[in-house]
């Protein structure tokens, strides 16, 4: 039987694990859209260098583990003098690295909108941008927010890789609790369920917009 | 301050392959016992065998939301609570067979639903038996179609190995960090050499992915 009285007791230190594998979730889901969407722009405009940046970027990161990624800014970039904290670098490793998975959901969503779409709006006397932002965009986002979510959840899941440098989320108070219960197995069924609290209604919800979106194709 | 000489040494390097040979190893194992489950579970659901389906669809979404991380915690840290006591490769090898097994369960059935059910139907109306146009219909037509997920889903098994660091298997990341303890000053060569040598592997495996998919089409 699960000693629930550990989850009782240690329920403060829950949460502020919780707390925290939300916070940075959310923050590298702003920072990774933000630089995603740049990076997305910078591999479908039609300047070549800025292809090969955003093309370089994205093969690059997607081929190497999140944790060097992480282990770069928490260990990597302080050997040249540029110091974060554990939270800090293990959320700007996870940017980074979702950035690259985000840039592609983006840019198959952008190409995904027939080529007609653009010729049309161009011949009608829009500028490229204008035919982008008002005429393929509105178009694209329905297209990518199914593939966005799936993101988010394995960003959620990710996040995880904080507790491999202490970064204060749910992974690095669980190790706490276990070291100061001596129990790991009852614990770590706690942590599992915080993380489903989060990953299956966002699952949930994702599959639902993926079955909206198929029939209003 | 960067001494790429120091880190490049010829010990380093050997240190690291060895290190890389297990990552390898642990992947490639881990791969073919996934994909054999992953066949098992595709097929129960896919065939929705009453009962069996419905507990394997429930543990199938189970673990495809928690954290890669915390199933290796669980293998190589909690299980000894119970009484299963595995050491560091088995834990590893363990955590991501169960990991993968569910996310290759769901490329299965994916895979198998793809296929026209006019092909059941004519295969049934010409005297074969539902097991018989499982296996010789249904089946090698789906596992082609299933070739490019499973190897992307291979390139993150890859990457997620070096999640094995938080129990210390002597994989990449491990034999990585360990140069890095001796001189602060390895820290960024290794990082930029092991994130190489992840990436050739990975990225021709992403390349040979795409010539699959191109060619099915």
């Amino acid at each position: 039987m699960l000693r629930f009285s550990i989850l009782v007791e240690h329920w403060d230190l829950y949460m502020q694990g919780f707390g925290h594998t939300i916070k940075a979730s959310v923050l590298a889901l702003i920072g990774s859209l933000a630089l995603g969407t740049i990076i997305a722009i910078f591999r479908i405009a039609p300047i070549r260098p800025l292809n090969w940046i955003g093309t370089a970027y994205v093969e690059f990161i997607r081929n190497i583990p999140l944790v060097l990624i992480v282990f770069v800014f928490f260990m990597g970039l302080p050997a040249v003098g540029i110091r974060f904290d554990s939270f800090t670098a293990g959320t700007l490793g996870l940017m980074v690295y979702t950035a690259a998975f985000i840039a592609e959901a983006i840019r198959s969503g952008i190409q995904a909108v027939p080529k007609g779409q653009m010729e049309a709006a161009r011949s009608s006397g829009l500028t490229y941008l204008q035919a982008m932002r008002y005429v393929i965009l509105p178009q694209a986002v329905k297209i990518v927010i199914p593939p966005l979510g799936n993101q988010f959840i394995n960003l959620v899941k990710n996040s995880s890789v904080l507790g491999v440098i202490a970064g204060l989320d749910l992974m690095y108070y669980g190790d706490l609790i276990s070291s100061k219960t001596f129990v790991t197995f009852d614990v770590y069924i706690f942590v599992a369920l915080f993380y489903l609290v989060l990953t299956i209604p966002l699952s949930l919800g994702v599959g639902y917009l993926e079955r909206r979106l198929l029939k209003a194709r | 301050m960067m001494d790429f000489a120091g880190a490049y040494a010829p010990a380093h390097l050997k240190f690291l392959l060895q290190g890389f040979l297990v990552t390898l190893e642990v992947a490639f194992i881990s791969i073919v016992l996934s994909f054999i489950f992953g066949i098992v579970i595709g097929v129960i659901r896919y065939t929705k065998i009453p009962v069996l389906s419905q507990l394997l669809a429930v543990l199938v979404e189970t673990i495809r939301n928690l954290p890669l991380l915390l199933i290796i915690f669980f293998t190589y840290f909690a299980l000894p609570e119970v009484g299963l006591k595995l050491d560091k490769l088995y834990a590893a090898i363990s955590a991501l067979v169960i990991f993968e097994s569910a996310m290759l369960s769901e490329i299965v059935r994916s895979g198998l639903q793809s296929i026209d059910k006019g092909q059941i139907e004519a295969a049934r109306s010409s005297g074969l038996t539902y097991g018989q146009t499982l296996w010789y219909i249904i089946l090698p037509q789906a596992l082609r179609r299933m070739v490019p997920p499973i190897v992307s889903q291979f390139i993150s098994l890859l990457k997620d190995t070096s999640l094995a660091i938080v129990i210390s298997l002597p994989e990449l990341m491990n034999h990585a960090q360990i140069i890095n303890g001796r001189n602060v000053n390895f820290v960024i060569p290794i990082f930029i050499l092991v994130a190489f040598m992840y990436f050739i592997v990975n990225y021709s495996l992403s390349l040979v992915s795409r010539r699959l998919e191109y060619r099915q089409r």
